[in-house]
């Protein structure tokens, strides 16, 4: 599903791909990470005990903050989490903001929230069973063996929530945009500035927080069942 | 089903088949409006949140951040069922799956 978004169409032999807004815009900003990685892993050798560059404190910095909140969230053994949760942070932040350059943000569709948002899911129910072994299953059950069926829904509604969430807020904005951009008036010369603060920088920086937040209290909350 | 097909097997005219859309089309419209009456209920508990978020920094402001991301957390998930009535909205304003079922696409 993704509402009104172009697509070009590929002939390969037999078969036609149909290549979306979306799809184009997350290679673009996975190039885009991969290389600002690459360059920080060529210049990793250069790095000094005390920093000296103001591109070394940055990522020292960057690095550190998302490594203390993980552990301030799911605790200090957990910390290599934050290797993770600072991949899908950086992808999520790129993409809401991706809407001020013009692009269409790839978290405007289902696809890529729906994706993320499995990955979590994985991640709880993994992270579940490697600290939980038996006692994983066992939850299932609690209090009453009847309410099995209760509990694995809320544990489907968990990604299902997760995912809308963040599709419903970065759409909306999407499609009030596009709104106001088809006025033809002088109104979409200076009234989308606005609108891109509330929604690209705003909401998708705070979506992208809460994204990021509620997947660690997910897993945390899973770890701290099974400790 | 093809258009023509259609029209000849059950014997309606075209401009029936168009009525029977723009009634589904209508119907939808007026379904998508209702489906965001599902925001009141995240306004008033954002609301709520936010002003015992207020709350809680004059009692305590050096708990600021604290509070602050605690406050977002629970307004982030108390916003959820707004997003899903928004979802069932635009669903039936931009990729409506009621008017095929009136008749096949031509």
């Amino acid at each position: 599903m993704d509402f009104g978004s172009n697509y070009i169409e590929l002939q390969l032999g037999s078969f036609t791909f149909r290549l979306s807004e979306t799809i184009i815009t997350t290679w673009i900003i996975m190039a885009g990470l991969i290389i600002f990685a690459l360059i920080v892993r060529h210049k990793l050798n250069k790095f000094e005990d005390v920093p000296k560059t103001g591109f070394q404190n940055f990522i020292e910095m960057i690095v550190e903050s998302m490594d203390n909140f993980v552990a301030g969230n799911m605790g200090e053994k957990y910390r290599y989490f934050g290797n993770w949760f600072f991949g899908v942070f950086a992808f999520i932040l790129i993409s809401n903001l991706s809407g001020l350059l013009g692009f269409r943000a790839p978290t405007a569709d289902l696809g890529t929230t729906a994706a993320l948002a499995l990955t979590t899911f994985v991640l709880i129910h993994f992270m579940g069973i490697i600290t939980g072994k038996l006692g994983y299953f066992k939850g299932y059950f609690e209090p009453v063996p009847f309410l099995v069926p209760l509990n694995i829904i809320s544990e489907i509604a968990t990604p299902v929530s997760l995912s809308f969430r963040l599709f419903g807020n970065l759409l909306g904005g999407t499609i009030i945009m596009g709104l106001v951009y088809s006025i033809p008036m002088v109104i979409r010369v200076w009234v989308p500035a606005f609108l891109h603060i509330y929604f690209d920088v705003f909401s998708g920086c705070l979506q992208t927080f809460i994204f990021v937040m509620l997947s660690m209290a997910f897993i945390g909350d899973k770890i701290a069942d099974n400790d | 089903m093809d258009f023509a097909q259609i029209i000849e097997q059950y014997g309606i005219s075209a401009e029936a088949i168009m009525n029977a859309r723009a009634l589904v089309l209508m119907g939808s419209a007026i379904g998508a409006g209702c489906a965001m009456i599902a925001g009141i209920g995240p306004g008033v508990g954002q609301g709520f949140a936010a002003g015992k978020g207020a709350e809680a920094v004059g009692r305590q402001p050096e708990a600021r951040g604290t509070i602050m991301s605690t406050m977002l957390l629970g307004a982030a998930v108390a916003e959820t069922t707004g997003i899903y009535g928004l979802v069932v909205a635009i669903i039936l304003l931009f990729a409506n799956p009621l008017v095929d079922l009136v008749v096949p696409k031509a």
